[in-house]
């Protein structure tokens, strides 16, 4: 390579940055202009036609912890370019201008990032695929993230949401990254035999060895409108059956139509969906009835908040009971019981 | 009459010659005893010089050829008593993928393998061995049938890859490869594989998270096929050879990077010149492998497979 070739970019990139471009948005799916500052705060959604744009992993990460708030874990070590794999580039070429590209070149990064924080007071551990690294495609680094992830999951008795953007196997990696597809799936199982939620969130796009190992096992199964999701690309289909395939083929309609979904959420809903089904899953119990504190005139009542659960002690004068049987209403002192949940809910509102 | 790769013509023609001395010594009383001797020596010296240094694109199409056996063959050779079972009781039955109860070394186990097909009617049945989802689930309840009995299942993987269909996807063929490879890890019962042609992506680790991992020396296994590949990396479906040389899909490179356990010899010229002797390499370490897993308890074969896969790609090529 020339100097030249190798100069060339970065004066570009120094040139570039002082220059507003892409003010204005063109929808790829109705044609109209959308202003970046309204795309952004629309999730990368059009607001005209509802088509969900690629968003960048980190901006969909905030996009679904509470506050916008969570931390990455470093990304685990995996050996580097096994096959010493070469196409028309070196795959540690390839590397580099994704890591650069990326900003991951200090820490190694790769397309996976896992991350955890608290979704609607939930800790819960995301490990999200990102499709500008490689095509989000998966070697050994993203088998080691997803094992990672897991790993933390079950460290941190937390449910563990996968959200994939991947084309599949890391081709430069060769069987190796066919061999992280029972790699990822071992850790699924870790997770459900911890008995916490596995999570799939499918995203554009969710094809191949991904789609054929972890994306396809959630316990709960969401898509992204009009995302691409299957085994084999179309172009490939096509030139099998040797004809063209039908519009909306392996869209997330589609495969919600063919019970591969349980569900097809627009981006804006997916937090609140998340919550909600967590919230199924992870405390199932009904928050007790809150009854007011009526205070008589003896200041004897004493409130032991220890909330585990939905089980919580109140200490009455003296006397320890399980508040949760309704026949505790007929004392003088009021009942009350208190849920974590219901505590969580007083205390975001 | 066997059919000759592009890279074996010196051998076809000299195994031509010797055909031709032979039909003149049948007519005459020419003593040719001794050229055909020689001319057979000749043949065999190039074939094993030949074999000995394949490159990756020409142990593809060794692993192709149409006369190598296919999984059919194996189990009608290799077990006793083959009950064939049908249908993944969801929607169909896909013949891609066949399998039952059989008897090998007088101890029943299951057997499941994809089949090719070995001339066009059975490659149509069979779908050249290109699953479709029912495929898959037919295995899986195969497999879990296996563990309810406590039979060792076999697999045979010969598959160029699952079927892009638009049926096969339609009906999940994602969620049923992944499902597939997540009964083969869950099994508590010994799960032997041996990929025998072609290991072609997702469709082969379907059935070959094993807890023993045998492959035939001339067989290939890949993430993707070379021409997949090519189109991909090189936007040339006609750099195969080289993706075949950078992909690292033959046996011996995958011994190395420990995705396999062991290579089984194959005669010289491959599976196909010599299939007693093929059958009788595969028959003794099959029944290797499965002495050593019958050793093991349910859960720590288990165990055991998880482990061995949740290491992979640890290791790469020195």
């Amino acid at each position: 390579m020339s100097w030249l070739e190798n100069i060339r970019p970065k004066i570009r990139a120094l040139v570039a940055r002082d220059i507003p471009e892409n003010l204005w948005v063109k929808c790829p799916a109705c044609g109209q202009m959308i202003f970046h500052r309204e795309l952004d705060a629309n999730l990368k959604v059009c607001p005209h036609c509802g088509h969900h744009m690629r968003i960048a992993v980190r901006e969909r990460l905030a996009s679904m912890f509470d506050d916008g708030v969570f931390q990455e874990i470093e990304p685990p070590k995996a050996i580097i370019d096994p096959l010493k794999f070469r196409d028309r580039k070196r795959y540690t070429e390839r590397l580099r201008d994704a890591q650069s590209a990326s900003g991951a070149r200090q820490t190694g990064g790769d397309a996976a990032i896992v991350s955890h924080g608290t979704m609607g007071r939930i800790n819960v551990v995301i490990v999200a695929l990102d499709f500008s690294f490689m095509g989000g495609s998966m070697g050994i680094a993203v088998g080691e993230a997803f094992v990672a992830a897991a790993r933390l999951a079950v460290l941190q008795q937390a449910p563990l949401i996968a959200v994939p953007a991947s084309g599949g196997a890391r081709m430069q990696e060769g069987i190796l990254s066919l061999m992280q597809m029972p790699r990822t799936i071992i850790a699924v199982q870790d997770v459900r035999e911890a008995n916490l939620p596995f999570i799939s969130l499918m995203t554009d796009p969710t094809t191949g060895g991904v789609s054929a190992s972890f994306a396809m096992l959630g316990d709960i199964a969401i898509a992204e409108p009009g995302a691409n999701i299957g085994f084999a690309g179309k172009r490939v289909i096509e030139d099998t059956i040797r004809e063209k395939l039908p519009e909306g083929f392996q869209s997330a309609e589609y495969l919600h139509e063919h019970g591969m979904v349980d569900m097809v959420v627009p981006r804006q809903d997916m937090r609140k969906t998340l919550i909600r089904t967590l919230r199924h899953l992870l405390r199932p119990n009904p928050p007790a009835n809150v009854v007011p504190l009526k205070l008589g005139k003896k200041k004897a009542l004493k409130v032991d908040a220890t909330a585990d659960g939905n089980r919580s002690e109140i200490k009455s004068e003296g006397a320890t009971r399980d508040t949760n049987g309704a026949a505790a209403a007929t004392r003088k002192t009021a009942t009350m019981a208190k849920s974590d949940q219901a505590s969580d809910d007083a205390k975001k509102d | 009459m066997p059919t000759f790769l592009e890279f074996e013509k010196p051998i076809a023609e000299l195994e031509g010659k010797i055909k031709e001395l032979r039909h003149l010594s049948d007519g005459g009383s020419l003593n040719i005893a001794d050229e055909v001797t020689r001319l057979q020596e000749k043949v065999e010296r190039m074939l094993r010089t030949t074999y000995a240094k394949l490159t990756p694109w020409q142990k593809v199409l060794v692993a192709r050829h149409q006369e190598r056996p296919h999984a059919l063959e194996y189990i009608e050779n290799l077990f006793d008593d083959y009950v064939p079972l049908a249908g993944d009781r969801v929607f169909g039955e896909d013949l891609a993928i066949v399998g039952g109860l059989a008897r090998f070394d007088g101890r029943s186990v299951v057997v499941i393998g994809n089949e090719k097909g070995h001339d066009t009617d059975s490659r149509l049945k069979h779908n050249f061995g290109m699953a479709r989802p029912e495929g898959y689930r037919k295995a899986m309840r195969l497999m879990r049938l296996a563990e309810r009995f406590h039979l060792p299942i076999i697999t045979l993987v010969d598959t160029p890859g699952a079927f892009p269909g638009m049926g096969a996807e339609e009906r999940g063929q994602a969620e049923a490869i992944a499902r597939s490879i997540e009964t083969c890890l869950d099994l508590e019962t010994p799960l032997i594989s041996i990929i025998i042609g072609e290991g072609g992506s997702g469709g082969a680790i379907a059935l070959a998270a094993a807890n023993t991992v045998l492959m035939l020396e001339h067989a290939v296994y890949s993430v993707i096929s070379p021409e997949g590949c090519a189109s991909i990396l090189w936007r040339d479906g006609g750099m195969a050879q080289e993706a075949a040389e950078a992909m690292k899909l033959t046996a011996q490179d995958l011994l190395d990077l420990e995705v396999i356990d062991e290579i089984i010899p194959e005669p010289i010229g491959g599976a196909h010149r010599d299939k007693d002797e093929t059958i009788a390499n595969m028959n003794r370490a099959i029944k290797k492998a499965l002495n050593n897993n019958l050793k093991i308890d349910g859960p720590i074969l288990r165990e055991k497979r998880r482990e061995k896969f949740g290491a992979m790609g640890q290791r790469g090529l020195s």
